[in-house]
């Protein structure tokens, strides 16, 4: 794919601008949402109001009496972001349109956690995708509710080991399979819809930029490995967001426009094994009693990836 | 608590916060000061690094120090040692040193 001029990124002149999330959060060591959210808010060259529903990235920039952005930055409970940052970006048209405030350009964000986005927030999220207001969504995807200690959700692969799904004699983790976020999204026929992850920063920055060109809403469903949760070493998290997209476990695509389109294709596609082997929480999934397990998702995750091809090759030229 | 888990903002009553309980000063997590969890420390062999940035664009606490487009350290008052940058560093310059090997060398502790 061909990146447009406007959304070259030259990490040496933005590595010059100060972050707009400063140092001192209290996110774990190596925690992926930190690396995120810095990448998003450096892609984006103009001034933001951010919104965060609870999660980890609420609580840890934001524990009292500190705060750790240098933007204004509002916390909503924890289903409401969507109609939180759609009621700012509504006042600011109004307060505009009545002359009463600056007439400049601001880019509404939302950071929110999955479970925030997949199960809570979804109905508020949905309605605000419906009713066109304009603001960039994303979603710090970690596949678990990481802040109140690793519960399931409904991005949490089947078979995963978390809290409220633990590894026993008779069920062997989660029971159910995780649900496809990014495709509901898309189906809201918004502009732009979404997946990335941050080993691949000139595309997931890419996106950032092409989101908050359009006219209308965006979503970014953005892969956030998380050191505790994922039961793995601080050291890894970027190692392991780019297994992720190389076992095809997250597809980096976009919907621009209604227009479907594949961003990376591993080749050679690595065996889901190999995704299992990086994390305690698979553990279970590498011993031999489990193997039938171990197929069952691999047969899911080509059959995703394929759907996924061809879809993507409807559009292509 | 101690000191170093407090940080320094100094404690303040109900009657001297501000209402609600906003925080006003924008980025004030900078008085507090996360290197204290720091068990690893990394240190980057500045003169074979050609300022890829990587470390810079990987680091979860914006703990890279970068003057005029060049890497010139790392801000120990908030890294928290998770090696990262020393793991995506494409010139495998950055090394992880334990925090007590540098005590013993320096004699500070
Ligand atoms: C209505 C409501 N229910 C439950 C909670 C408790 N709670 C706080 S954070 C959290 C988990 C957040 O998970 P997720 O959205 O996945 O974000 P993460 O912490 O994983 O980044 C929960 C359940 C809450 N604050 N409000
Ligand atoms: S629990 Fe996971 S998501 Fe939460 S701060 Fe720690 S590493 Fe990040
Ligand atoms: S990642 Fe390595 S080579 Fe690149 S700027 Fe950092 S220290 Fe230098």
């Amino acid at each position: 794919m061909v990146v447009e001029a406007k959304t070259r990124i030259n990490l040496r002149e933005i590595s010059n601008k100060e972050d707009k999330l400063a140092p001192g959060h209290r996110l774990c060591l190596g925690c992926a949402e930190g690396i995120v959210v810095r990448q998003v808010l450096h892609a984006i060259d103009y001034p933001v109001v951010v919104c965060s529903p609870t999660g980890c990235l609420e609580i840890c920039t934001g524990l009292f009496p500190y705060t750790a952005w240098r933007v204004p930055w509002v916390h909503s409970a924890f289903e409401n972001a969507a109609s939180t940052i759609a009621g700012v970006e509504a006042a600011y048209r109004a307060l505009k349109r009545r002359g009463k405030i600056e007439d400049r350009v601001i880019k509404f964000v939302v950071f929110a956690g999955d479970g925030a986005t997949y199960d809570i927030g979804l109905q508020w999220l949905s309605g605000a995708l419906e009713r066109g207001h304009t603001f960039l969504y994303i979603c710090l995807n970690n596949e678990a509710y990481m802040n109140t200690g690793i519960q399931r959700s409904s991005a949490t692969l089947k078979w995963t080991w978390t809290t409220t799904t633990p590894v026993g004699k008779v069920i062997p983790g989660k029971k159910e399979s995780r649900k496809d976020m990014t495709a509901i999204i898309a189906a809201h026929n918004i502009p732009y819809v979404a997946q990335a992850a941050p080993h691949a920063w000139r595309d997931l920055m890419t996106k950032v930029r092409k989101a908050i060109a359009v006219d209308g809403p965006s979503f970014i469903n953005i892969l956030c490995p998380c050191v505790r949760g994922w039961r793995y070493n601080s050291k890894d998290t970027i190692a392991i967001s780019k297994l992720a997209a190389d076992t095809c476990v997250w597809p980096l695509y976009e919907v621009d426009h209604g227009i479907w389109r594949l961003n990376y294709k591993p080749s050679p596609q690595r065996p889901l094994t190999d995704w299992f082997l990086s994390q305690g929480r698979f553990s279970h999934l590498v011993a031999p009693d489990n193997a039938n397990l171990v197929i069952e998702l691999q047969q899911c995750i080509d059959q995703e990836w394929a759907k996924l091809e061809k879809l993507c090759q409807c559009f292509a030229d | 608590m101690s000191d170093r888990l407090r940080g320094k903002m100094p404690e303040k009553g109900w009657k001297e916060l501000p209402i609600r309980g906003l925080i006003i000063e924008p980025g004030n997590s900078v008085n507090y000061e996360t290197g204290s969890w720091r068990a690893l420390r990394p240190i980057i062999n500045l003169e074979k690094c050609p300022h890829c940035m990587f470390c810079w664009l990987f680091c979860p606490d914006g703990s890279i120090i970068v003057k005029n487009s060049q890497v010139t350290g790392v801000d120990l008052r908030y890294c928290k040692g998770c090696g990262i940058c020393a793991v995506e560093c494409p010139r495998q310059v950055i090394t992880m040193v334990e925090e007590a090997e540098v005590a013993k060398e320096t004699n500070v502790w």
